[in-house]
């Protein structure tokens, strides 16, 4: 696609100034963990354990997540982040065997409440796919369904504008608005998705893997827009790049899988979580050290 | 080569050897393998040739007995014992237009009703929803006799007893395509990719937005083939009518809530066809054709329908 032709100058300085932003934010208080010094949270995790049909994909998760922040959720294959991830807006209700324990606050409210209707939730909270899965809609229809489902149809075209601006998709389509989203290459079908849940105008965006299907210039496109997000909206990423994990985020956490006595069940467990440069520079744990290091993995 | 003098003979000869070897592997296959592959190849062409046989032997004699009796009149004038030559098949052809205006009434909203359920909303892990799908497989195999003498005891009489008319004849007959529709509608459904549900229920969509504004519009081009195909189902459809009261001859327009008894094209041309005298038989043949031109053109327009509109992901 012509219109995917990159700067890579621009989009160098962008990533540098945001790790330059990223050096700054930490601040000696955050260096004593992330638990604490939180300016505000968006998310509480309270021992929270994730089981499908009885058997745990995660296990006593305590963290918290920063607002404006992004939060990186790095590990192996199989070590439950994607299953944490979706907790948090309650797609895990979608699998009727999936069942969640413990306690998750969001802004101080039981997101699992027995008043809370999932659906609000994920109006608030909402989510990026692995794969980017655009409707077999226009460009417009995509970013405008979620407005539209919402009853918000006043000044439609100024909601679709402002977020596909805010997915930096708008100067590449703007001309072609109407045309099939399918059209697009990737890359831009990945933004178009960020795009279309940025329109609702939720407070959290949740990205499972967001750019594991893409190329390393879309991939960097992505992480500046991240960067960029994170000023309006508080992100939750999911990645097994942990040179995305570096980049991007300013909290990580890393989960490992835990086997039990007999090796037979196993699940996720939450093994560090701290401030992104500590997690990669002087990680307090041995496991993290590998991890990060590429010694296991 | 330090070897010497004597290596480059023998070079050569190891190429010739290796080359005569690949020769020998790329020449022909044995010729029994040749023969065996142009029998089978042939066997399998005169299944296609047997299959195809049918449809041509039956065009063939309709076109030559036929054609003589192929005019306007066919469809604009009733049906008469006293002249054939200006006999048709006006009633009839409304009597199946009306019949097939009553199928599509229910098995459009029904059927895509009853799919949207079972795909959508059904627990699968649960015993009576498997055994709805198991049945639902099996009602599309029961002979439409037995939907026939379901329609004369429970919508002709019994329960319903809404009597001889056009609009029971269309609920037999429903009910006959009905698992033809849920089948296809089902199968329509589930071409769609659960990314989508995903990525709607993510946007704080209910389910029944997101089936109503993502999951339905996707897979309309395959329920509205399904639907077609159920309706040319239906009209070719003979057994049923006659034990719902599409058996009177008829030589007036039918109207779907009539008692005075309704006809439709298949009967009409088994009325035709059983009369010994030549010109009624070309006029069954006549109207054999009318109805083959018809089903043909609304399969076409299925098939036309799907590949025009199908969505690929």
């Amino acid at each position: 696609m012509a219109q995917d032709e990159t700067r890579p100058e621009a989009a160098r300085a962008t990533r540098e100034e945001a790790a330059e932003r990223a050096a700054i934010a930490v601040r000696p208080e955050f260096r004593s963990g992330a638990t604490a010094n939180f300016e505000k949270t968006v998310f509480e995790m309270k021992g929270i354990e994730v089981l499908y049909s009885g058997v745990s994909a995660v296990k006593g998760i305590t963290m918290e997540v920063g607002h404006n922040e992004v939060t990186a959720l790095i590990g192996p294959s199989g070590c439950g982040k994607s299953t944490l991830l979706r907790c948090l807006n309650r797609m895990n209700d979608l699998i009727p065997t999936a069942e969640v324990q413990g306690e998750l606050l969001y802004h101080g409210e039981d997101l699992y409440g027995p008043h809370v209707d999932p659906v609000q939730v994920r109006k608030l909270i909402g989510m990026v796919f692995q794969k980017p899965n655009p409707f077999p809609k226009s460009i417009y229809d995509n970013v405008a369904f979620g407005p539209r489902i919402l009853g918000r149809k006043d000044g439609l075209d100024a909601t679709v504008e402002k977020a596909l601006r805010g997915a930096a998709l708008w100067d590449e389509v703007k001309d072609r608005l109407k045309d099939n989203a399918f059209g697009l290459s990737g890359g831009q079908q990945q933004r178009l998705c960020i795009a279309r849940c940025i329109a609702v105008e939720p407070d959290v965006i949740l990205m499972d893997e967001p750019c594991s299907a893409l190329d390393p210039i879309s991939t960097g496109k992505i992480e500046d827009l991240m960067i960029e997000l994170k000023k309006e909206f508080s992100i939750v990423i999911v990645t097994h790049n942990m040179q995305q994990a570096a980049r991007v985020s300013d909290r990580t956490a890393f989960l490992m899988v835990e086997l039990d006595a007999e090796e037979h069940n196993r699940w996720g467990r939450l093994v560090e979580y701290d401030v992104t440069e500590k997690i990669f520079t002087n990680p307090s744990d041995k496991r993290t050290e590998d991890y990060v290091s590429g010694k296991v993995g | 080569m330090t070897a010497g003098g004597t290596s480059a003979p023998r070079n050569r000869l190891a190429v010739a050897g290796a080359r005569s070897t690949t020769e020998a592997m790329l020449r022909a296959q044995p010729r029994g393998d040749v023969i065996r592959n142009t029998i089978f190849a042939g066997l399998l062409l005169l299944s296609v040739a047997i299959a195809l046989a049918g449809l041509l032997a039956l065009l063939i004699q309709a076109f030559a007995k036929g054609s003589s009796a192929l005019s306007l009149d066919l469809i604009t004038n009733p049906p008469s014992t006293a002249f054939p030559e200006k006999a048709g098949y006006r009633p009839a052809i409304i009597g199946s237009l009306e019949l097939i205006a009553g199928v599509l009434l229910f098995i459009v909203p029904v059927g895509i009703g009853a799919a949207i359920y079972l795909e959508e909303y059904a627990d699968g892990s649960r015993w009576w929803n498997r055994l709805i799908e198991v049945n639902i497989q099996n009602l599309a195999a029961v002979p439409s006799i037995i939907y026939g003498i379901l329609g004369l005891a429970f919508i002709v009489r019994g329960p319903l007893n809404l009597g001889f008319i056009v609009a029971a004849g269309s609920l037999t007959l429903a009910l006959l395509v009905l698992p033809m529709v849920i089948i296809a509608s089902r199968e329509a459904l589930r071409a769609v990719p659960d990314s989508i549900r995903q990525g709607s229920l993510a946007l704080g969509a209910t389910q029944w937005q997101t089936i109503r504004t993502q999951v339905l519009p996707a897979s309309i081009p395959g329920i509205a083939t399904g639907v077609i195909l159920a309706v040319s189902r239906a009209i070719g459809e003979t057994a049923p009518l006659l034990l719902v009261g599409a058996t009177v001859f008829v030589t007036f327009d039918p109207t779907p809530f009539g008692t005075d008894g309704y006809s439709a094209m298949p009967v009409q041309i088994f009325n035709y066809a059983l009369r010994p005298q030549e010109e009624f038989q070309a006029l069954a043949a006549a109207g054999i054709i009318v109805m083959l031109v018809v089903l043909l053109a609304m399969n076409s327009f299925a098939i036309w329908l799907r590949n025009r509109y199908e969505q690929r992901w």
